[in-house]
């Protein structure tokens, strides 16, 4: 299970980065395939990009809320460099929130193109 | 200290020298030793760069003036072609896993990685294909399509000689070496660390390299798919890349740049890993934001992956495309910006000492910057459309590349060198050659901008005077030249004699590998301390002395074996001692083998080819049975500090079990680019597969698909067998398993055979039968498993304790099982659909 962990572990860590990958493969492929066959149906590619996004975007939500759950609520600032497990579970919950912001981020970079690009044009 | 104490010091200390000893004459090339091989691989890699390099220089020479005819078109074509080639395969991929061998498990305070066969198996893999790639330019029979080999010109085997083969037939093999580095780097980091070194306590070098080596797994087997359907064409006119039979050479520009810019991460990332190791280490504090680093390593490692098709913005791209692409382009600048901005943070944090490898690590942070400025300016569609193919480019990737990989990397040396030879470099000689190839480096690739700005394109052999390209090409070869004056400073300083004999831990750094005193010692880390701190020899007080006297794990090696500590993935608590094997000449003459082989089918040798490729895999059974898995002589051992360890692990507690399960992890992602390709063509094809072609027998292809997941089943049934301690039944299901495996193997192979598919008619049949040709390979594999179990379990070697092997099989057949089901969605259910 990725969600409502006690604790943190490397596949929690890696969630949201690989949320962006579904999501930039989604809108590739969905891209690919619409453009190259069915260049009619690009206002509903362009929906489903959207839907997408905001199905992405809150998968990342919630891992981030996990993640801040995981790193104390904020309650211990890096650098998480004791050798405990608190401490390891805090380094997790921080790094993973990173991600998080980083994935969000780079999620709407990816779905921008289908807000301002409107032909497929070969 | 007591007569005790030092008599114990002794004793301890001559047996594992005994044990770790590094062997004289001609069996100094049996190594397995991580110190040695470590140091041929990284050798030998500079020795290809220092090749490579010379090759530059050559077309420098040629470029320096307008109509030069120094060299032909023909030869610059090889000369700028093997350039990129073993610049990149050769030098920087390989010099991560050789750098990464040699340094990580001391920085882990391991004896060795987990499988230091496989290591030195990955050498010799690299070493033959190396030089078999390299050495064809003496004659004539270089590549000469650009390093990468685009169709049509490179699949037309009039106009392209067999450099094309040796290109894909070396590299390919190379290629299983990196696969082979990774899943020894990966596994290491995450099973062989210290006690007490967590997750979030292990040096930041670990995490790149836990990261790369992940990037590995999923950047390269596109490339091998890639390799195979472009082999397939060149030898047999299968027309994967023609379009006059419904092929598409755009196919492999995909799978190439799907692993081409995740290649440029891959070699970026071990780089910038040394400087997250050098730059603390002279700021003299802990590195600031260690967990903004590892968002930067891990947010790189997977947005490097979205940005492939950016080397094809020219080809007539849907711009929704290009859009998702440049975005994703521009988004990968800030985990980049990221890093910079923590190295520089730490820097202003501390007391900064400029040495040598600080010079370099400055130089390559401002190279770096400017070149990422420039990545931003072509990421841009609008802006690349211009500078494409143009020197421009040629400028950009070789800022990003000197400036994020080379320079870094000579920080490296100059940083690492005593830690490896126990010697000193002249800080004089480094600041010469620093300077030298600094402004060498600039003079050079400065110019280059504004010579692709007015228009001159890459890779021409000539040019006519008056294009205003004249004096900037002229500055460009100076420039090469000065930076190349530069290398051989470096060379010339690490090779002369007399250096200055290094004091231990020169640098006063705080990560464990500076515990290593005299370099000649082979064992690597006297013993193994638990670890409290990130950088523990600024930490731990008396760490080195204690480390010394052998107070800490494994302090000795009373059983006359090699042996290292496996800890936990997250915790790292101790779980295991690992006895790793030693020295042997079957890691080499495995790659002796089966890189006969692939050198043997570039010449269209089909015989040899097979029989070296037989032979081969039967040295590696034998190299398997004799040297893995091997059943202790006890159950448990005295690990040291009061701790008792097993000695054996299956499953998923085995480091071999991490090792099957990365492979096959990479072995699905080569599997799903032959699947991508499938619809790859549904999408350029009004019907796919086309209408009236005949298809692949449906009826064989679901009997044979339902044979192999039968196996599959029987597998399964035997480990649970075996757990039961039942040795009859255990063998009768895998005799019965395997028998189903070939019968299923042979329907998949004959339901395009009995249809009468022809795959050198049209894409559709080419591309059913590379797929069904797969999975059938992979049954067969794993019926060779299968048989190696059962053989186990005949000799004794396979009972229910000792289960490393089938569980490792089983764990293979996990995976069969997927190709052989996806096998039969794609080519007998998927049709029904579209």
């Amino acid at each position: 299970m990725l969600f409502r962990r006690a604790t943190p572990n490397l596949w929690t860590l890696i969630t949201p980065p690989t949320v962006w990958a579904l999501h930039f493969l989604f809108c590739y492929v969905a891209g690919a395939i619409i453009c190259a066959r069915y260049p009619g149906a690009l206002g509903e590619l362009r929906l489903s990009i959207a839907a997408g996004t905001v199905l992405a975007l809150g998968l990342i939500l919630a891992a981030g809320a996990q993640a801040y759950r995981h790193w104390g609520f904020g309650s211990d600032l890096p650098p998480h460099n004791e050798p405990t497990e608190d401490d390891q579970q805090h380094f997790l919950g921080f790094a993973t929130l990173l991600l998080c912001a980083l994935s969000a981020v780079a999620v709407l970079f990816g779905a921008m193109p289908a807000l301002f690009i409107a032909e497929c044009v070969r | 200290m007591s007569e005790d104490d030092t008599e114990r010091r002794r004793r301890q200390e001559a047996e594992l020298r005994r044990v770790w000893e590094i062997p004289r004459g001609w069996r100094y090339l049996s190594n397995c030793n991580n110190q040695v091989v470590g140091l041929w691989y990284t050798g030998t890699a500079f020795v290809f760069f220092l090749f490579a390099g010379v090759l530059a220089l050559i077309m420098r020479t040629q470029l320096a003036v307008p109509d030069n005819d120094l060299v032909s078109a023909g030869t610059y074509n090889q000369l700028y072609t093997l350039h990129g080639t073993m610049m990149m395969f050769l030098f920087a991929v390989p010099i991560f896993e050789a750098v990464a061998i040699l340094i990580l498990p001391q920085m882990l305070a391991a004896r060795d990685l987990p499988f230091p066969r496989l290591s030195a198996f990955g050498f010799w893999c690299f070493l033959i294909g190396g030089v078999f790639v390299g050495g064809s330019i003496f004659f004539d029979a270089a590549p000469d399509s650009g390093w990468f080999m685009y169709p049509p010109l490179a699949t037309d085997t009039t106009q392209t000689g067999i450099g094309a083969d040796i290109w894909l037939l070396g590299l390919s093999f190379i290629e299983v070496a990196s696969i082979a580095a990774a899943v020894e780097l990966i596994v290491g980091v995450l099973k062989c660390r210290p006690p007490g070194m967590r997750i979030h306590m292990m040096p930041l070098y670990c995490w790149y390299v836990l990261i790369v080596g992940g990037m590995i797994l999923f950047a390269f087997p596109p490339l091998i798919a890639g390799d195979i359907l472009f082999e397939m064409q060149r030898l047999f006119d299968w027309p994967f890349f023609d379009a006059a039979r419904g092929g598409d050479p755009v196919l492999w520009q995909h799978l190439f740049w799907i692993f081409g810019h995740p290649e440029v991460y891959i070699i970026f990332l071990p780089s910038i890993a040394l400087l997250a190791m050098i730059v603390p280490t002279f700021a003299q504090r802990p590195i600031l934001g260690y967990g903004w680093i590892v968002l930067a390593a891990v947010g790189t490692g997977f947005l490097s992956f979205g940005l492939w098709a950016h080397h094809m913005f020219t080809i007539g791209l849907p711009s929704l495309s290009i859009g998702f692409f440049s975005a994703a382009s521009e988004a990968v600048a800030i985990p980049t910006g990221v890093q910079i901005f923590v190295f520089v943070a730490t820097l202003l944090a501390g007391r900064v000492i400029f040495s040598i490898p600080m010079l370099f690590a400055t130089g390559a942070l401002a190279i770096f910057v400017f070149g990422g400025l420039t990545g931003v300016m072509v990421a841009l569609a609008p802006f690349d459309w211009q500078a494409h193919d143009s020197y421009f480019v040629v400028a950009h990737l070789h800022y990003t590349l000197i400036g994020g990989m080379f320079f870094p990397l000579i920080a490296g040396v100059y940083y690492f060198h005593p830690f490896v030879t126990g010697k000193m470099l002249s800080a004089r000689l480094g600041r010469w050659s620093f300077w030298l190839m600094f402004a060498g480096f600039n003079i050079a690739f400065l110019p280059m901008h504004i010579t692709g700005l007015r228009g001159m394109p890459r890779r021409v052999f000539t040019y006519p005077a008056d294009h205003g390209w004249d004096e900037l090409n002229l500055v460009s070869t100076f420039g090469a030249f000065t930076m190349a004056a530069g290398v051989v400073v470096l060379v010339w300083d690490v090779l002369r004699p007399g250096k200055e004999r290094a004091p231990r831990n020169p640098w006063n750094a705080g990560t464990l590998e500076w515990v290593a005193g005299d370099p000649s010692e082979p064992w690597g880390i006297r013993s193994v301390p638990p670890v409290t701190s990130r950088y523990p020899l600024w930490d731990q007080k008396n760490l080195m002395a204690d480390i010394d006297a052998g107070r800490f794990f494994l302090p000795g090696a009373p059983e006359g074996k090699r042996e290292t500590l496996v800890t936990g993935v997250l915790d790292a608590e101790p779980q295991q001692v690992l006895r790793v094997p030693g020295n042997s000449f079957k890691p080499m003459v495995a790659a002796v083998l089966i890189g006969g082989s692939f050198i043997a089918t570039t010449f269209h040798w089909w015989v040899a080819a097979a029989l070296s490729g037989a032979l081969g895999i039967a040295a590696i059974m034998v190299w398997l049975w004799t040297g893995t898995a091997r059943i202790p002589e006890k159950p448990e051992t005295d690990a040291g500090m009061g701790v008792t360890l097993p000695l054996y692990a299956s499953g998923s507690a085995s480091v071999g079990w991490w090792a099957m399960f990365i492979t096959m992890v990479g072995d699905g992602t080569a599997f799903l680019s032959l699947i991508f390709a499938y619809f790859y063509y549904w999408t350029i094809h009004p019907a796919f597969p086309p209408a009236g072609d005949p298809a692949p027998d449906t009826a064989l292809m679901v009997t044979g698909g339902m044979a192999a997941l039968a196996s599959w089943g029987l597998m399964l049934l035997a480990r649970r067998a075996n757990g039961a301690d039942r040795p009859q039944q255990v063998r009768a299901t895998l005799a019965g398993a395997a028998v189903l495996a070939l019968a299923g193997g042979a329907l998949l192979v004959l339901s395009p055979w009995q249809a009468g598919l022809a795959p050198t008619t049209h894409v559709y049949p080419a591309t059913v039968w590379v797929i069904v040709i797969w999975t059938a390979v992979h049954l067969a594999v794993g019926v060779l498993m299968q048989g190696y179990c059962l053989a186990g379990s005949l000799a004794g070697r396979l009972t229910a304790t000792h289960d490393i092997d089938l569980r490792n099989v089983v764990l293979y057949w996990h995976f069969a099982a997927l190709t052989a089901a996806t096998t039969l969605a794609v080519l007998a259910l998927a049709p029904l659909a579209m």
